[in-house]
């Protein structure tokens, strides 16, 4: 009998988080890639405490969205390499599953790097939180933004890992969808910052919401003739 | 029902400008082990490719067990296992992980993996990296995957290649015992002596037309 979309999800899930445990050195270099984005963002900002503060939450989204790219086509390498997503699909894994699988892979290492960024945008950016409600708020935040990135960005690293030029075509159908996202991101991260004084970052919240339920949707139904030729 | 167990109907592949495969029609039998013979670029593994649903026909239709290899994709994959070119393995993961991973996707249970392990001769190496892997030890792993899916229908590109004699006694072996048990053979090869021996009949492909 062959699995159920439940196992299948679980399966690829955990292949997933195990190959990048064993490249955890690739891994690392993401995360020295993101810390440093953030720094050059707060060099080229200048000595500017306020400016710094007021754009923090722009900045670690750029940084996040960058590092997104770059694990994205990286995950989809590892399944071109040898053919391995084939033999996948072969078994016959449902398609469908194995979106969600590698979507939720992706989801959760860009969590991982979120909460790394976090702490490190705090101090950067000399940004003060009032007490582990207000930080686990922001990460709430982090969270409904890095999903939101996952679901296309799992479904186009799909689509461009085929092509000749793939490195260049990730972000450049990436980046246009996410330019919503990113908006709602940058501006729910910023009010959570500011602690949220009219209420406004709920709003923001329930657009990523919305734009989450899209695009996982629309990456479930798709998949399945991204890879089946 | 027809005891058959492929049936390829006028079948073209275009790749680009150039034409793969050329009004190929071939009914295979079920139990039936059919030798797939051609120089290089006849067309074996496009042929190969085609019955395993892996890519779609551009004009003409297959059918494995009465299911559409397109529209039934998932139905007609089931009875198929396909042993190619390509390892199909996660190099960043142990010959053992990856084995376990497939058990998981075909609902099998991971008892029978240590078996089928020593059976390609790999058990001392379960849990080395696959990149660690030579050419040969990939090919042995990739055959333990074919194995522990048990099909109905067994498409072997080119078992043979990258094999050390030791190995390729095995796969012989295995092949022999799997012709007895009534599995469907499709084995594309260069190997004509090997091939012959374990082989019904022989199907031979030139420039992608059926000869
Ligand atoms: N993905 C592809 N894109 C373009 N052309 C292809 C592709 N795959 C195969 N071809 C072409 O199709 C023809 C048949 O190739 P195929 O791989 O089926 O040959 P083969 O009989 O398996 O050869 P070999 O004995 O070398 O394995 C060749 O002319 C090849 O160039
Ligand atoms: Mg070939």
């Amino acid at each position: 009998m062959n699995a159920t979309l439940f196992a299948t999800l679980v399966a690829i899930v955990k292949k997933d988080l195990l190959i990048e445990w064993r490249t955890r050195a690739r891994l690392s270099a993401l995360v020295f890639f993101s810390v440093a984005a953030l720094l050059m963002f707060s060099f080229a900002l200048g000595a500017d405490i306020q400016t710094m503060r007021d754009h923090a939450g722009g900045y670690l989204w750029l940084g996040l969205l960058f590092a997104s790219v770059l694990a994205l086509s990286e995950a989809f390498r590892v399944e071109a390499e040898n053919r391995a997503l084939e033999a996948v699909l072969l078994t016959p894994a449902d398609a469908r599953a194995v979106y969600l699988g590698k979507a939720l892979a992706n989801a959760l290492l860009l969590l991982l790097l979120g909460a790394l960024l976090v702490p490190m945008m705090l101090v950067l950016y000399d940004v003060g939180l009032d007490g582990p409600l207000h930080a686990l708020r922001l990460l709430a935040v982090v969270a409904l933004g890095v999903f939101a990135i996952s679901a296309p960005g799992t479904l186009l690293a799909a689509i461009s890992t085929n092509a000749k030029s793939k490195d260049l075509l990730l972000p450049v159908l990436l980046f246009p969808l996410l330019v919503p996202v990113l908006l709602a991101a940058v501006k729910a991260t910023a009010l959570v910052i500011a602690g949220d004084p009219m209420g406004d970052a709920f709003t923001w919240l329930s657009l990523l919401v919305a734009f989450n339920v899209v695009y996982w949707a629309l990456g479930f139904l798709l998949f399945p003739s991204v890879v089946d030729e | 029902m027809s005891a058959q167990a492929i049936q390829v109907d006028g079948v073209s592949k275009r790749y680009g400008a150039r034409w793969a495969l050329v009004r190929t029609s071939l009914q295979i039998n079920a139990g039936e082990s059919v030798m797939l013979t051609g120089h290089n670029g006849s067309g074996k593994t496009t042929l190969l490719r085609l019955m395993a649903g892996l890519t779609a026909p551009s004009v003409g239709a297959l059918r494995v067990f009465d299911r559409d290899v397109v529209r039934e994709r998932q139905a007609a994959r089931t009875a198929v296992a396909l042993l190619s070119h390509q390892s199909g393995h996660y190099d960043d993961l142990s010959a053992a992980e990856n084995l376990r991973l497939h058990a998981a996707l075909l609902g099998r249970d991971t008892q029978a993996i240590d078996e089928l392990l020593a059976r390609v001769r790999l058990r001392e190496r379960a849990d080395t990296p696959v990149r660690q892997f030579s050419a040969g030890m990939k090919k042995r792993l990739s055959l333990a995957r074919v194995m522990l899916k048990r099909p109905k229908i067994v498409l072997l590109d080119e078992p043979f290649g990258e094999l050390d004699p030791e190995g390729m006694a095995d796969v012989e072996t295995w092949i022999a015992e799997e012709r007895k048990a009534g599995t469907t053979i499709v084995l594309a090869t260069h190997w004509i002596d090997q091939g012959r021996r374990l082989s019904d009949r022989e199907v031979r492909l030139t420039n992608g037309r059926l000869v």
